[in-house]
């Protein structure tokens, strides 16, 4: 309705206001290049340090403590990342931040995507307070909480544990709205035909739902993965060996360290950094939708 | 249209039989799918508040397990008269001031000016939302080199300007210029991705129109994009002072709530009384104050949110 409207003031106005048109589309003009141009800027500025963590790196020590903000040197070396990877268990916070991830988006893909199906196509008895909790738990801040959910996991003898990681990441009233949201898209007639062929309600779900809901999934196991990689607060609670901690967490243990060795500081900020971007730029249009529709929903 | 008419006779039909058989089928199936979230649900969302709240009535210590003696309300009035408590609710408060105005509007300004230009925005979306995706840990080690006394970068960029740098990590207000500068470097991008999906939505006819009718690029952008924006402005301004509410991370690894506590938040001050000093029962008590004041908060917004839009919309 609006489209029409907005090409028949088009039809209409054109002919008559020509050369104001111009006018106006120079000085557009000049805006436009304006406004590239500080974004231009700031987009570099943005990429300030990342850029300087990175040419750090790869600077000697010496030449460092010389000239701390050259923006370049002499004899670019990796030795920053060997002793780094020799002196920090690096490896094994990959594997567990992997682990604990990996883990974190299976178990939410499954659970909520499951919930989400239920509150989307099937009448129960029951729906409207599942639903009503689901909405609640969009307001609690877990972050809040951190003090009864420790006690919580100690009594649990869950410390220390992958699962202690795992578990609070499952309950995820955001993925399960996502879910209902993309479920109900799904048109009933297709499921009633299906229903009418024999088809189980689990395999409408796993066979017709899912398939047909794949930037859901890809959206909530993008994010669950993003925010269990990056979590740090309960991991530095939870993990208290070195060699079961993960990535934020053992990179927070080089934080004011008594050694100032930048060059090996920022190897190993790099090397904090690196899968993640990895992710992020393989991923990018996936994520930025991901964001997009969590976040409006 | 046609897939309604032809549902609608079908679905007539088996509606006698279908009401009968339906719910029953439909209740075990629903109760299937949902038992495992609400399990987790159950177990780690409302478990951890009703720990928290029962702890909060006992000086239970951290320490050892077990709820300690009875002390009725007496940790509430020990936080709510606790000088401490009050300065981390301040400082929580204060980064909050400090970093949601920036980070709603000026994302808003380059979302905008952005969009206006027709080349090139992957590059921009991945040099704003990059950030986004670095460990807080990483972010604060390359910006505690950047703000590295004397020699690192941001000192030395004040210098450029004939400026004398603030001690970024060593006085109250230097802690918070550095804390404020990481926040919107580090988050800037989240925002910016919410008002870039939104802008998206706006079809590009309103600004032809615009255009012809003479408004200027500003006119457009004051006019049209702005109001146009106005929910996604409100669900971003919310997200952003929940987000900037429950800092912790940023501030405990530059600053470590330091020097001398000034910058500590709310968090940390649990996380030290629960933690450090084991006073479970007190740090409970801490924690339900700032949980409830935080839920109030949503629930005061959705409140708002929902009065005006349900008028406009019907």
């Amino acid at each position: 309705m609006t489209t029409t409207l907005v090409d028949d003031r088009v039809a209409t106005k054109v002919p008559t206001q020509r050369p104001p048109r111009t006018e106006t589309t120079s000085g557009a003009k000049i805006f436009n290049r304006l406004a590239a141009t500080c974004m231009i800027l700031f987009a570099l500025i943005w990429l300030v340090p990342f850029a300087w963590a990175l040419i750090t790196s790869f600077r000697p020590d010496n030449e460092i403590t010389a000239n701390p903000t050259k923006p370049w040197s002499n004899h670019w070396t990796f030795h920053a990342y060997t002793s780094v990877w020799n002196a920090i268990p690096i490896r094994w916070w990959y594997l567990n931040s992997l682990i604990i991830s990996t883990l974190s988006v299976i178990f939410t893909v499954f659970f909520c995507s499951m919930v989400g199906f239920a509150l989307a196509h099937l009448r129960f008895r029951g729906k409207g307070p599942i639903m009503a909790l689901v909405i609640a738990g969009l307001m609690l801040p877990m972050e809040a909480l951190i003090l009864p959910q420790f006690t919580e996991f100690r009594e649990l003898h869950l410390l220390g544990t992958y699962w202690a990681l795992v578990l609070p990441n499952i309950a995820a009233p955001l993925a399960v709205f996502v879910f209902a949201s993309f479920f109900r898209g799904v048109p009933v007639a297709l499921i009633e035909a299906a229903r009418l062929d024999g088809a189980s309600w689990w395999r409408i779900y796993s066979r017709i739902c899912m398939p047909l809901c794949r930037p859901a999934i890809s959206a909530v196991a993008i994010l669950t993965f993003v925010t269990s990689w990056n979590a740090f607060l309960w991991p530095l609670l939870v993990l208290s060996q070195t060699k079961t901690q993960t990535i934020p967490v053992g990179l927070s243990s080089l934080q004011g360290g008594s050694a100032i060795q930048f060059a090996e500081v920022m190897a190993a900020s790099v090397l904090g950094i690196i899968p993640l971007l990895a992710v992020f730029l393989i991923f990018q249009r996936q994520i930025q939708q991901g964001v997009a529709n969590t976040g409006i929903k | 249209m046609a897939t309604t008419a032809v549902a609608t006779p079908a679905a007539r039909t088996r509606a006698p039989t279908r009401k009968a058989a339906a719910p029953s089928n439909q209740n075990r199936a629903g109760w299937l799918f949902a038992t495992p979230f609400l399990f987790v649900y159950v177990a780690f969302m409302i478990g951890p508040v009703l720990i928290g709240l029962v702890m909060s009535l006992f000086n239970t210590a951290t320490v050892k397990s077990g709820l300690g003696e009875w002390v009725g309300f007496s940790n509430y009035s020990d936080v709510l008269t606790s000088s401490d408590f009050w300065k981390s609710m301040w400082h929580s408060t204060l980064f909050t001031v400090l970093t949601t105005p920036i980070l709603v509007l000026l994302p808003l300004l380059f979302a905008v000016l952005t969009s206006r230009i027709r080349h090139g925005r992957t590059f921009f979306r991945l040099a704003f939302f990059a950030p986004y995706v670095v460990p807080s840990a990483a972010v604060a080690l390359i910006f505690a080199w950047m703000y590295a006394p004397e020699i690192g970068l941001l000192s030395k960029v004040f210098g450029w300007f004939g400026l004398t740098a603030p001690n970024f990590l060593g006085s109250t207000s230097g802690g918070w210029f550095a804390v404020v500068l990481l926040t919107v470097w580090w988050t800037f991008g989240f925002n910016f991705i919410l008002y870039t999906a939104a802008l998206q939505e706006i079809p590009e006819e309103i600004y032809e129109a615009a255009e012809i009718d003479g408004a200027t690029p500003w006119q457009q952008i004051r006019m049209v994009t702005v109001p146009l924006l106005g929910p996604t402005i409100s669900l971003v301004f919310i997200l952003q002072l929940l987000a900037s509410l429950k800092v912790f991370d940023q501030i405990y690894l530059l600053l470590q709530g330091g020097p001398n506590y000034t910058t500590r938040p709310v968090i940390e001050y649990i996380y030290d009384t629960g933690f450090t000093s084991y006073r479970g029962g007190y740090a409970a008590a801490a924690t339900m104050v700032y949980f409830v004041t935080l839920v109030l908060i949503s629930v005061a917004w959705l409140v708002w949110r929902r009065r005006p839009s349900a008028a406009e919309n019907g």
